[in-house]
């Protein structure tokens, strides 16, 4: 799951670019990977490719802004939806 | 008046109130009173001088309101920079300006220390960096001991700077590709502020949340207003997630929120009853016009919340905005004339027009800049006389008509600056740079509708023969020498590119082929 986020998250907001420019617990905002735009483009994917319905009140720093976040957060979404 | 005296007034007044709420930080006016003279001194110790230009290269924080207010204190001028701006354009305005300083992080310093070198730059301040680190002979110093040390006063400086004195250069896109620095005084700035806060009836009650960046104007005269009247401001880096910067609204009691459609078009795309908006009492959109559909949503979701629409340039800061009142009566219009200022709209010929005809808007008032730095002929063509021999007044280059009572209706650009995310952006600037990347035999930059960005830039490319060129390539190339916002959203590459009559690239062509597409 993580090797996907990233690849989509590299693909779309780095435009191939620097791959490894940052961690798993790096934060998106700060890194200045992903902006307001950005994250309706990534909530689409997670609903697309996970299968995940992501509610108004899930779109938090807490939810989406590192890959550990995002992953941490799908697993307990696919869970809850089980 | 002076600007720094927003802050001053405000810390003598009320030391103990929140000024400013960033993340979980709590700062009183006394907290940043303090801060921004402790800085003042350092910078005078490091040898800036009145009327010398100081750039800040910062994210919203703490630091970058307080840096704003102890260049002003120590009589210098404060050059906003995006804190997405790459090094090209983060040198051209270094070496335009001539900054004798730099009040930047560490992050930041890395990716443009080799800009350094050469240019006049005194003494760098830096976040998280070792003290007395010397870069080329100059002295780059912890910011954050600097702002805490006992040792320096934390009293003002003696003021160096009168009001007709330059307070900011604010760098803005020209349609020559090389960005402009708008001149702005102190008397400009503090009377764009005065005529705001008098529409929007501010008050010390006043709670503002920020998401815009403050190397923006309307991102940041947000802080300029809370200070002059003692409100608070709470600062954000951006609305990139709304469900938090929603939480914030409601638990700081925010009663302003100053939106640009890209805002209004997310929070539109959300269910809203989830949150309690009782205290908000008004949102502003400014940046580009608010879709007529938006405008109705949100009085339908917010019915007890004013809705202000407004129009400004940075060149003046702010020109209109819509009272309240009217925004069911006149949704399409961006209002009338803000307090302390005339304006009127004239032909090609220079020849005032009425109601219902097309022309470029001027405007005249104390709020007016002084012009481009060290641009004398872009200055001539924005500044020209006016009603009396004394005076230029500003031709906008905006295109506008009124209504039968006076309401204007902002209709288009004179030039071909694309309005993006609320920010102008010169085609021309984004074409040099995919001029730069090889392969690339024509390129032309457009602006195509867009429901969340209001414009959004679309690169129009021809490569070179036998060259083929990927989208992402073409990005990734921009990406790392614009700044984001300057990124074009969509690349469509052709064989040919269509042309006028004269051989020029027949823009208007492309425009109308992009439109039809979508």
């Amino acid at each position: 799951m993580k090797e996907i986020l990233r690849q989509f998250i590299c693909d779309n907001f780095l435009f191939g670019l620097q791959r490894d420019s940052f961690s798993d617990d790096d934060s998106l905002l700060e890194k200045r990977i992903i902006d307001s735009t950005g994250v309706l483009e990534l909530i689409a994917f997670l609903e697309e490719t996970f299968g995940v319905k992501v509610q108004d009140d899930e779109l938090l720093p807490e939810n989406l802004d590192s890959i550990n976040r995002l992953v941490r957060y799908i697993e307990k979404k696919s869970k809850a939806a089980a | 008046m002076q600007l720094e005296e927003f802050l001053e007034n405000s810390a003598r007044r009320s030391g103990d109130k929140t000024a400013l709420v960033v993340g979980e930080r709590r700062l009183t006016y006394g907290d940043i009173e303090r801060q921004a003279n402790r800085l003042a001194h350092g910078l005078i110790a490091a040898g800036v001088e009145r009327g010398d230009r100081v750039m800040v290269y910062l994210e919203n924080s703490v630091e970058a309101i307080v840096a704003v207010f102890a260049i002003l204190k120590a009589g210098a001028v404060f050059v906003m920079i995006n804190p997405t701006t790459k090094a090209e354009k983060f040198s051209y305005i270094l070496n335009h300006c001539r900054a004798a300083a730099l009040i930047t992080d560490g992050a930041k310093l890395d990716s443009i220390r080799h800009c350094i070198a050469g240019s006049a730059l005194k003494a760098v301040f830096a976040e998280a960096l070792a003290d007395g680190e010397r870069q080329n002979g100059r002295r780059i110093l912890r910011l954050e001991s600097i702002l805490v040390d006992e040792g320096i006063s934390s009293e003002p400086p003696p003021k160096r700077s009168i009001d007709m004195d330059l307070a900011a250069l604010v760098y803005t896109s020209g349609s020559t590709g090389h960005p402009k620095g708008v001149m702005i005084t102190h008397l400009n700035a503090v009377s764009a502020a005065h005529s705001i806060i008098a529409y929007l009836e501010n008050s010390a009650d006043d709670v503002v949340l920020n998401v815009l960046p403050l190397s923006f104007g309307y991102g940041l005269y947000q802080a300029f207003m809370m200070f002059r009247v003692g409100g608070t401001l709470i600062l954000e880096r951006s609305f990139t997630y709304p469900a938090a910067i929603l939480g914030r609204i409601v638990r700081e009691r925010v009663t302003g929120f100053p939106m640009i459609p890209t805002i209004s078009a997310m929070l539109l795309q959300m269910d809203l009853s989830k949150w309690d908006f009782s205290h908000l009492r008004y949102l502003t959109n400014a940046g580009a016009a608010m879709p007529l559909d938006h405008i109705a949503k949100i009085r339908k979701l917010m019915p007890h919340v004013k809705i202000y629409s407004m129009y400004g340039q940075t060149e003046c800061t702010r020109v209109t905005y819509l009272p309240p009142d009217q925004i069911d009566i006149r949704p399409g219009s961006v209002g009338r004339g803000m307090p302390n200022q005339e304006h009127y709209i004239v032909d090609a010929a220079g020849n005032r027009v009425g109601p219902g005809v097309v022309g470029e808007l001027v405007v005249r008032g104390s709020h007016v800049m002084k012009g481009y730095w060290e641009m004398p002929t872009e200055t001539e063509k924005a500044l020209r006389p006016g009603l009396f021999p004394w005076e230029k007044v500003l031709h906008t280059g905006d295109l506008f008509k009124t209504d039968a009572e006076g309401y204007l209706y902002f209709v288009g650009r004179k030039d071909d600056i694309i309005k993006t995310r609320g920010e102008k952006v010169s085609p021309r600037e984004v074409e040099d740079v995919l001029f730069a990347l090889p392969g690339v035999a024509q390129a032309a930059v457009i602006g195509v509708p867009d429901k969340m960005l209001g414009s959004a830039i679309k690169a129009v490319i021809v490569p070179r023969p036998g060259v083929r060129l990927t989208e992402q390539e073409v990005l990734a190339h921009c990406a790392s020498r614009l700044d984001d916002y300057m990124v074009p959203k969509f690349v469509e590459f052709r064989d040919e590119m269509p042309t006028t009559a004269s051989g020029k690239v027949a823009k208007l062509i492309l425009s109308e082929q992009a439109r039809e597409s979508i």
